[in-house]
């Protein structure tokens, strides 16, 4: 059909096309241009880690134990982030009150006594309801202040801390019976500052199963080098000019595993440190489970309805989606992994301070799927587990890398929070930037 | 007024019948006992100017929300011979009719493929979907790029399916959204607004080309549009609506480009009240050179137009060719770049303050918007800009500037009382005066700047009759007493004749022409579609 009409005397239309072919095709100065200015956040992280990385004198082994346990911990809050920006409602500050829900499971079922793998589940079913409701919620509210969904969810999880506060300082022993020596104060009313989790939920995920670092690459590399070739195999069978520069992609990850690969049987036989650093892998599965989790949606309905109205939501409306109904249900979604995210976030910690461990879990978050790359509006999960790698590497080495530069381990705190901080500020004002430029056009 | 409607007597088969269609809104009439039918295959051509009633006609048509918010509408409306009554635009897409909007209804960051499919995607089963319903269901990609495929070659168009259309040029989108509702399996009636507006000529030659293809496959088609010639080219039957209407109703053989254009404009001067003052021997006061304006809606793309002193010269044309880009543009609103002369000293562009400080005034068409402070008191608003520009009502006070109170009431008095400002006092705000009374407050507004020119913009938009004459009289004593130049906009080409010296017809951004107001109802009709383009 194609060929036919091209030899139509439609010139027209053909001529367009071939217009805007050209613009495409940029010399490849241009091109690495683009590119930098495009991830500039991201490589200004990448480098800033590198230089940290050298000044703090880690030893390999040490920063690999302590980064693969924060991306155990951290990654599932930060894809959580990922469904509302899809559906155009930006940052979810909001995933603050889907983390209280998820803390207030814990409390109860620590006081109940469970514990291991066992208490983890309870956790996450008894934090459901609760995330849901709170989603419901917080997307009405949402509904009602468009335009400004980030600053609401982020004021509203303020609100939301004092609400909790009210429930934990002042309920518990008045209106909510408890009792319990260790939980509650001395006074028999509200509960104590910090919760230890060491006796019951400690590592009740990561603990199910934990495999050495070049064991659990061998094996995650393996695995990807599988699909990759299933998708090249799928797609030389369809012979689409739409594919090619997805081919070539696949094709460079495709090497890069087969690296990762060779590398991780090296190490596996060797007598490295790094074979001391163990996984906990069950909880990486889980990860790994939101992640296709996040790409399957995307691929749904219900996800295109959400990319719709994340697009234009006047047109969404006009064709017939339920736009308050989609945007709901998209910080639903987010609450509710939310709740689950910092569960698995507690557990690895192992001890939590009752009224304060919850509050910057949005902010941290944000902060790390920005340094990975995302904007206001378009995120993904590449973006939040680069994110995650970088901005816990920061975490990592700015204390040391600031004692060793300054004698003084404050500085690299200082730095570190400054900079996590200015990565929000200026990620907003550079979105806010180039949406007067396009409305400019 | 001739009215033809045999045709909705005869017992043929109709795919739309509309049948003594009337509306009124807060007892406004602005539609009367139109009646139309439609065959299946037929493409029928609706052209008025501005007000004439067409998109209230289709509102009615497709339900929309407004029409049945303020009481709905009299008439019938027939959909394959059903009486039915349409009360939203979703029951309208259900009963088959399709919609192509003068503005695009597409996504830009999707692919031709999504936008045809948007919200009608195709979807297969999963595993989750089995238990979670419906919306998990995945996507079915391929099926959904087969369709698009199909509506796309109807329309002959070779683009890819998988393009995204943000980068596509404006001719594509029109084509896309035509594929979006060819897509649609039960469409019967398609209706184009006004879709070559935005058009290249080539562009709207295929477009053409592609409405007698769709109507070849039994849909009829339902074509509002000004450019008249187009009407000729592709229309089976044409009604022409004026003022809420139906002037005729024609078979395309009985009836030419210049019959139409006439019935179009139709013979409503009612008085042209004054003798016309001889200009040409005044000396020119305004001169503008290729002027080019960036209004979004309204563009100018290269105007060249002289005021000569102490003259009202109007500026017609229809909706959306550039019109009001003139004036905005001139007084320093909108990006714009050109040559504009005033009293023989060069104007500085894209500056309001300048502009205003060389002797130029503006009452702005968004009254409302622009034109007011609503909850500001009438005095305030009449002397603000005087304020600002010139710092007059101003006492200064060691370093320190006070607005001076007395002078202000006392002017703000004398403007009430020259111009019969109907109002409780200098103190009300303007927010509660009738569109009349805020109109007359926005022109002593610009009358406080002591202006050597006023422009004026449709000064008698949305207001009723009676005060639309006084506002019309208002500027002719100014311009008669005071020897004020002005320089009125307006959509209203009645009003125009009715006081204006010469008018200047625009279309799509250029002026076709300076008219006469004692020139026939063809000549404005077909400069004003854009048929004729001899500076007359």
């Amino acid at each position: 059909m194609n060929k036919k009409h091209n030899n139509e005397q439609k010139p027209a239309l053909t001529a367009g096309i071939e217009e805007i072919k050209e613009i495409k095709h940029l010399t490849p100065g241009e091109k690495i241009k683009k590119f930098l200015v495009n991830n500039m956040v991201t490589i200004l992280f990448v480098i800033l880690c590198g230089i940290g990385l050298r000044l703090s004198g880690l030893s390999m082994a040490f920063y690999l134990n302590d980064i693969v346990n924060r991306i155990a911990r951290n990654s599932f809050l930060i894809l959580a982030l990922i469904i509302p920006v899809m559906a155009g409602m930006g940052l979810n500050f909001a995933i603050v009150l889907g983390a209280m829900a998820g803390q207030a499971a814990i409390i109860f079922v620590t006081h109940w006594g469970f514990g291991g793998p066992f208490g983890i589940l309870l956790c996450a079913l008894l934090a459901a309801p609760g995330a849901l409701f709170l989603g419901w919620m917080t997307g009405r509210l949402l509904n009602r202040a468009r335009g400004k969904e980030m600053i609401t969810s982020l004021i509203l999880g303020f609100f939301a801390n004092g609400v909790y506060q009210l429930i934990f300082l002042l309920m518990i022993g008045t209106i909510i019976p408890m009792q319990n020596e260790v939980l509650v104060l001395s006074s028999g009313i509200g509960l104590r500052t910090t919760i230890d989790l060491s006796d019951g939920l400690r590592y009740g995920l990561d603990d199910i199963i934990r495999t050495p670092f070049p064991l659990f690459v061998l094996m995650f590399s393996a695995v990807a080098l599988v699909v990759l070739v299933v998708l090249l195999v799928r797609m030389r069978s369809r012979q689409l000019a739409v594919d090619a520069p997805k081919r070539k992609k696949l094709i460079m990850w495709s090497v890069f595993t087969l690296v990762l690969l060779g590398w991780s049987l090296m190490t596996h036989f060797s007598l490295s440190q790094i074979n001391l650093v163990r996984v906990p892998t069950f909880t990486m599965l889980v990860i790994a489970v939101l992640c296709l989790f996040n790409i399957f949606i995307v691929k749904t309905k219900l996800g295109q309805d959400f990319r719709s109205v994340g697009q234009d939501q006047h047109i969404a409306q006009v064709s017939g989606i339920n736009v308050d109904r989609t945007r709901i249900q998209a910080i639903m979604i987010s609450t509710l992994l939310a709740a689950w995210g910092h569960i698995i976030f507690l557990q690895n910690l192992g001890a939590f301070s009752t009224y304060g461990s919850h509050e910057q879990v949005g902010m941290f978050a944000s902060a790390a799927i920005l340094i990975g790359g995302a904007s206001v509006s378009k995120a993904t999960v590449g973006h939040a587990i680069l994110g995650a790698v970088l901005f816990h590497t920061l975490f990592i080495v700015s204390p040391l890398a600031g004692r060793n530069l300054m004698g003084d381990a404050q500085l690299g705190e200082y730095f570190r929070t400054f900079v996590a901080y200015g990565v929000i500020g200026v990620s907003l004002g550079l979105h806010a930037w180039r949406k007067l430029i396009q409305s400019r056009k | 007024m001739q009215r033809i409607r045999d045709r909705t007597l005869s017992k043929e088969s109709f795919v739309l019948q509309m049948d003594g269609i009337g509306k009124e809104y807060y007892g406004n009439r602005v539609l009367n006992d139109i009646s139309l039918a439609i065959r299946p295959g037929e493409i029928h051509g609706i052209v008025g100017e501005n007000g004439a009633g067409k998109s209230t006609l289709m509102n009615i048509l497709f339900g929309m929300a407004v029409i049945h918010s303020t009481g709905g509408h009299d008439g019938t409306i027939k959909i394959d011979g059903k009486p039915s009554h349409i009360s939203s635009p979703l029951q309208a897409m259900q009963l088959g009719i399709g919609m192509v909007h003068q503005e695009f209804m597409l996504i830009p960051g999707y692919s031709i493929t999504e936008n045809i499919k948007l919200n009608r995607e195709i979807t297969k089963d999963n595993i989750f979907s089995r238990f979670a319903g419906e919306r998990v269901k995945t996507l079915n990609v391929e099926a959904m790029q087969k369709d698009a495929r199909k509506s796309l070659d109807t329309l002959n168009m070779n683009i890819e399916e998988w393009a995204v259309v943000s980068g596509l040029p404006v001719g594509h989108k029109q084509f896309i959204e035509i594929a979006r509702e060819l897509d649609k399996t039960n469409l019967k009636l398609l209706v184009f607004d006004e879709p070559t507006a935005v058009l290249t000529e080539s562009e709207a030659d295929r477009l053409l080309d592609a409405m007698k293809h769709i109507a070849q496959a039994g849909i009829a088609i339902l074509f509002i549009t000004h450019r008249l010639h187009e009407i000729i080219e592709v229309c089976d039957t044409i009604t022409v609506l004026r003022d809420g209407h139906l002037v005729v109703q024609k078979e395309k053989e009985n009836t030419d480009i210049y019959e139409l254009a006439e019935m179009m404009v139709g013979s409503r001067i009612t008085d042209v009240t004054r003798e016309i003052p001889d200009i040409s021997a005044k000396s020119t006061i305004l001169s503008v050179k290729n002027l080019q304006v960036d209004m979004p809606g309204e563009s100018v793309k290269g105007v060249d137009l002289e005021v000569k002193e102490g003259e009202i010269l109007g500026i017609g044309g229809l909706a959306g060719h550039g019109k009001l880009g003139i004036s905005n543009g001139v007084m320093g609103l909108y990006d714009s770049t050109g040559t504009v002369m005033f009293r023989g000293t060069p104007v500085t562009l894209n500056n309001p303050f300048s502009v205003i400080n060389q002797g130029l005034a503006f009452v702005s068409e968004d009254r409302r918007g622009v034109g007011l402070l609503l909850n500001s008191s009438i005095e305030l608003n009449i002397v603000f800009s005087a304020i600002q520009a010139h710092n007059e009502f101003v006492i200064k006070r060691g370093p320190f500037s006070q607005m001076d109170d007395k002078a202000i009431r006392a002017y703000a008095r004398k403007m009430i009382k020259d111009l019969d400002i109907r109002c409780t006092g200098p103190q009300q705000p303007t927010r509660r005066l009738s569109g009349g009374n805020q109109q007359k407050v926005c022109i002593a507004r610009a009358l406080a700047l002591k202006p050597k020119l006023l422009f004026v913009s449709e000064p008698t938009r949305g207001i009723d009759i009676g005060a639309k004459k006084l506002v019309l009289e208002t500027l002719v004593r100014l311009n008669k007493e005071f020897g004020m130049t002005v320089v009125m906009t307006s959509s209203e080409l009645a009003e125009l004749r009715s006081i204006c010296g010469r008018i200047a017809i625009v279309t799509e951004g250029k002026i076709a022409g300076v008219l006469k107001p004692t020139d026939s109802d063809v000549d404005f009709g077909l400069m004003m579609a854009g048929e004729i383009n001899a500076a007359g």
